[in-house]
C-alpha cells in the first residue's frame, strides 16, 4: 500500500484551469480571456524590444552564473523601490525602506506574508476588498494568517462601494492588517479616484492598520507609472509605514522570469537593516537566493536611461491598447443592439474587466461561443483584439439580450 | 560554488552554448511555465536520477515538480509531508538530519511547520569516517515512519558516504521500520564525474521498493547556481497515488512561488535532450569532478611527504566539494588568522578552492597547524 492512498486530489486552479480548458478547444473562433497575461493585436505574446536590447546587452556581458545574495541583485532592488517610490520620496531618499527581491508578484506577498505571520504580533487578521485576486487567500493562509474582507465591489453598479468600503473599514479593529490594490484591481478593474484614495488613507490611519499594498499593475493600467504609483506615494507621505509587493511580470511582460520585489517601509535605516535580516532567515530555507535572470533583465531596463524611456513608451503602448479594447468593445455591444449599460468596461481600468456576466452566462459563452473567462465574469481585456472583439461582443449580446 | 584552477567562476561550455541558442531563437518568450514547471525540464531530470531503464518511470510511478533549486524542491517537500504524510498535518513526525548536515535543512523542515527535528549519527571524528553503528542504532530507535533526510552522494558537509554495501544496510533497516526516505541530490556527476554511479543509493532504494522523494538541484552540476534550477523527484507505489500527490503539489508551489523561473529549466531541459549535447554536458561534469578528485590527491600526497601527523587517507577516501579535515577549531584559528586560509570552524574545506598554485601553501600550512596546535 502507498504512503499516499488518503491525499485527495487537488481541486484544479480556477484561473489557470481556464487556459486549459481553451487549448483543449478545437474552434476556431475560440478567445482566452482567462489569465492575465498581455496580448498583442495578433493575440500573440509580446516581448518588448527593451528586454530584447536588455537580454542582448547581457548576453554580450558574458556574465557567470554565481548565487545572488539572499536578499537578490542590489541594482534591481534599488530600482524596484525607487520606482515604486519616486525618485523624489523621502523615505527611499533616506534609506528607511528594504527591499528585497522576490519571486515575481506571488513569492513577493508571500514573504511579506510570512514575514507578518512571524513579526506582526498585533494580529493575525488580514483583510481583503471582496473580491480579491483569487490567489490572495490561499497564500495568507498557509503563511498562517487568518482572513477577513471589506465591501469593496458593488455588482449593482459595476463600480467601487466607497461607502461600503469605509463603512466596513471603519470598524476594522485597530492593528489589524489591510490589503489594497495599488491600481488595476484584480479582479473588477476598480480603482478609487484620487479623492477616494485621500479618505481611505486618513481612515487607516485613524484605525491605526497596518497597510499591504499589492501592485503588480504600475504603469500598465493608466500608461503612467507615477498615475499608477500615486496611492502607494501619498499613502507613505501620510505617514504611513506601508509594506508593498511588486510585480514586474505584466508591465515588463517578463512572466515566467519571475521578477518581483517585496519592500518594508520603516522607521528609519537602523530599523530596516534589521528587518532584512529577518526577510533573509525567511527566505532562506524557501529557496535560498532568487533567480538572476529577470532581475538582470529588469535592473538594465530601469537603471539605462535609454531602454528605460522606450520601456515607458512600451508599457505606455500596452495599456493604450487595453484602453482602445475597451472602448471598441462597449461601441460593438451598442452596435449589436445592446439595451444594457456598459460603461462600467471603459470605467474600468488595468488588464481586466468584470463584466457583470453571471456564472450561467459565463458558462454559455465558453460552451456556445469558446469564449474562456472565469466564473466570476472577470475578462482579460488584454485577450481582445481589433480581430475578435466584434465575435466577444457578438457573444455577449447573445448571452444577455 | 566550484572554482577553475585558476580560481574562477566557469560557466560550462555546454551551457554557453546552449543559452546562445536559446538567445537566437525568436520563437521563444517570457509566458509562464505551468505550476509544476517545464515539462520537457521535469521528465529530463528525474529521469537522470533514476536511469533511462528504471523500472518506476516505465511503470509511469514517477512524478516531478521543477522547483527554485534543490532548497525549493526541498522546502515543498517538507511542506507536502507536513500535510500529508503520517495523517494530516502532522507536525509531531520526527524528521532525522544527519550530524552533522547543511545547515539549511533544519530550517526548512522547521519553517515547513514541523516541530521535532532530530540529528542521527553520522560522523565520527576520532576515526574519521561513517559512524554506521551509529546511524543504524538511530533508524532501529527511531519512532516508526520518521523522515529521514539522506544525502544521495558527496555528503555535505563530511564528504563522507556510505559504500553500496553500507547502503544496503541502511536500506533494510528502513524497510523494516517504515521509515521515509527524502533524499538530498545536489552533486550528481559532480561527485565521482560519472552519473550513474552518484544516484546509485537513490536508484538501489527504488529498486527496493520504497516510495521517496528526491530533490535535486542542477546548481552544481550545471554550474546554474543563480538561475535556480531544481527538480522534486516523487516515486510512488503507482500512477494514480502520484497523480494525487503532484496535484496536492500544486497548490502549494502556487501560494509559494506561482510557477517557476524558465531561464534555467530552458538551458537543462536543451542540453538533456540533445544526445550531442548530453555526451557534452556530461563531458564537462567529469572535467569539473576529475579537477576536484586531482586536487585531493594532490593534497593528500603532499601532507604524507611532509610527514604530517595523522592520516590523510580521508582526503581521498571523502569525495565531492567538501572535506572534513579533522583541523580542531584552534587550528583552523590559525589557519585563518595566520595563514589567511578560509574553512570553517568544523575544519570543512571547499577543495574547489584548491589550485596547482596554492597546493603547496595550503599543504605546508595545514601542516605548520597540526604541528604547532594541539
Amino acid at each position: 500500500s502507498s504512503w499516499w492512498s488518503h491525499v485527495e486530489m487537488g481541486p484544479p486552479d480556477p484561473i489557470l484551469g481556464v487556459t486549459e480548458a481553451y487549448k483543449r478547444d478545437t474552434n476556431s473562433k475560440k478567445m482566452n480571456l482567462g489569465v492575465g497575461a498581455y496580448r498583442d493585436d495578433n493575440g500573440k505574446p509580446y516581448v518588448l524590444s527593451c528586454v530584447r536590447k536588455a537580454e542582448a546587452m547581457i548576453a554580450s556581458k558574458k556574465m557567470d552564473k554565481e548565487y545572488l545574495p539572499i536578499g537578490g541583485l542590489a541594482d534591481f532592488t534599488r530600482a524596484s523601490a525607487e520606482l515604486a517610490l519616486g525618485e523624489n520620496s523621502e523615505a527611499f531618499k533616506s534609506g528607511r525602506y528594504v527591499t528585497v527581491q522576490g519571486i515575481s508578484g506571488t513569492g513577493s506577498l508571500r514573504i511579506g506574508a510570512n514575514f507578518l505571520q512571524r513579526f506582526f504580533k498585533a494580529s493575525r487578521d488580514v483583510y481583503l476588498p471582496k473580491p480579491s485576486w483569487g490567489n490572495h487567500t490561499p497564500i495568507f493562509r498557509d503563511a498562517g494568517m487568518q482572513l477577513q474582507a471589506y465591501r469593496y465591489y458593488d455588482p449593482k453598479t459595476c463600480s467601487l462601494d466607497f461607502s461600503g468600503a469605509m463603512d466596513d473599514i471603519s470598524k476594522i479593529p485597530e492593528k489589524s492588517i489591510i490589503l489594497l490594490h495599488a491600481c488595476a484591481h484584480n479582479p473588477t478593474g476598480v480603482d478609487p479616484r484620487q479623492e477616494q484614495w485621500k479618505e481611505l488613507a486618513a481612515m487607516v490611519k485613524k484605525r491605526n492598520l497596518l497597510v499591504y499594498f499589492d501592485m503588480a499593475y504600475q504603469g500598465f493600467a493608466s500608461g503612467d507609472i507615477n498615475r499608477d504609483a500615486w496611492a502607494v506615494r501619498y499613502f507613505i507621505e501620510q505617514g504611513i509605514n506601508i509594506v508593498l509587493s511588486q510585480s514586474f511580470a505584466k508591465n515588463m511582460g517578463l512572466y515566467g522570469e519571475r521578477a518581483g520585489a517585496f519592500t518594508v517601509i520603516c522607521s528609519d535605516a537602523d530599523e530596516a537593516k534589521r528587518v532584512e535580516s529577518q526577510l533573509k532567515i525567511l527566505i532562506r530555507p524557501m529557496y535560498s537566493n532568487p533567480p538572476v535572470n529577470g532581475a538582470r533583465i529588469a535592473s538594465l531596463i530601469l537603471n539605462t536611461p535609454d531602454l528605460r524611456k522606450e520601456w515607458l513608451t512600451e508599457v505606455k503602448g500596452m495599456a493604450d491598447r487595453i484602453i482602445s479594447m475597451r472602448t471598441q468593445l462597449v461601441s460593438n455591444l451598442k452596435k449589436e443592439g445592446s439595451s444594457h449599460n456598459w460603461q462600467h468596461i471603459t470605467d474600468q481600468i488595468g488588464m481586466f474587466c468584470f463584466t457583470g456576466l453571471k456564472p450561467e452566462q459565463v458558462e454559455r459563452l465558453i460552451k456556445e461561443f469558446s469564449v474562456y473567462m472565469t466564473k466570476d465574469g472577470r475578462i482579460s481585456v488584454a485577450g481582445v483584439t481589433s480581430g475578435n472583439v466584434g465575435y466577444l461582443a457578438h457573444a455577449i449580446h447573445q448571452v444577455t439580450k | 560554488a566550484y572554482r577553475t584552477d585558476e580560481g574562477q567562476p566557469w560557466v560550462l561550455p555546454v551551457v554557453k552554448k546552449v543559452e546562445q541558442m536559446i538567445a537566437n531563437d525568436n520563437s521563444l518568450n517570457h509566458e509562464y511555465l505551468p505550476i509544476l514547471g517545464l515539462p520537457e525540464f521535469r521528465a529530463n531530470a528525474s529521469r537522470i536520477a533514476l536511469g533511462d531503464d528504471s523500472p518506476a518511470i516505465k511503470e509511469n510511478r514517477v512524478g516531478s515538480v521543477q522547483s527554485l533549486g534543490g532548497t525549493g524542491a526541498l522546502r515543498i517537500g517538507a511542506e507536502f509531508l507536513r500535510r500529508w504524510y503520517n495523517g494530516n498535518n502532522n507536525t509531531a513526525t520526527p524528521i532525522y538530519v544527519s550530524a552533522p548536515s547543511w545547515e539549511n535543512h533544519n530550517s526548512v523542515f522547521m519553517d515547513a511547520g514541523f516541530k521535532d527535528i532530530r540529528t542521527y549519527h553520522y560522523w565520527d571524528a576520532a576515526k574519521r569516517g561513517l559512524d554506521l553503528q551509529g546511524l543504524l542504532n538511530d533508524m532501529e530507535h527511531a519512532p516508526e515512519f520518521s523522515i529521514f533526510i539522506l544525502h544521495a552522494c558527496a555528503h555535505n558537509p563530511t564528504g563522507t558516504d556510505p559504500t553500496p554495501e553500507q547502503w544496503k544496510q541502511i536500506a533494510a533497516v528502513m524497510k523494516r521500520r517504515s521509515l521515509f526516505p527524502f533524499f538530498d541530490s545536489a552533486y550528481q556527476g559532480f561527485a565521482s564525474g560519472s552519473l550513474d554511479k552518484d544516484a546509485w543509493a537513490v536508484r538501489y532504494f527504488v529498486s527496493e521498493g520504497f516510495e521517496l522523494f528526491c530533490a535535486q538541484s542542477f546548481s552544481k552540476n550545471f554550474g546554474l547556481y543563480n538561475e535556480r534550477v531544481g527538480n522534486l523527484t516523487v516515486v510512488g507505489k503507482d500512477a494514480d497515488n502520484v497523480q494525487r500527490v503532484l496535484s496536492q503539489m500544486e497548490k502549494i508551489v502556487r501560494t509559494t512561488w506561482s510557477n517557476p523561473p524558465s531561464q534555467g529549466a530552458r538551458i537543462v531541459a536543451t542540453t538533456l535532450s540533445s544526445p550531442q549535447l548530453f555526451d557534452e554536458w556530461k563531458g564537462n561534469v567529469k572535467t569539473m569532478a576529475d579537477r576536484v578528485l586531482l586536487m585531493r590527491s594532490e593534497l593528500r600526497s603532499r601532507l604524507e611527504a611532509l610527514g604530517t601527523p595523522g592520516t590523510w587517507n580521508h582526503i581521498t577516501e571523502q569525495i565531492g566539494m567538501f572535506s572534513f579535515t579533522g583541523l580542531n577549531p584552534k587550528q583552523v584559528e590559525y589557519m585563518v588568522k595566520e595563514k589567511h586560509i578560509y574553512l570553517m570552524a568544523s575544519g570543512r574545506i571547499n577543495m574547489c578552492g584548491l589550485t596547482t598554485k596554492n597546493l603547496d601553501y595550503v599543504a605546508k600550512s595545514i601542516h605548520e597547524a597540526v604541528t604547532k596546535i594541539q
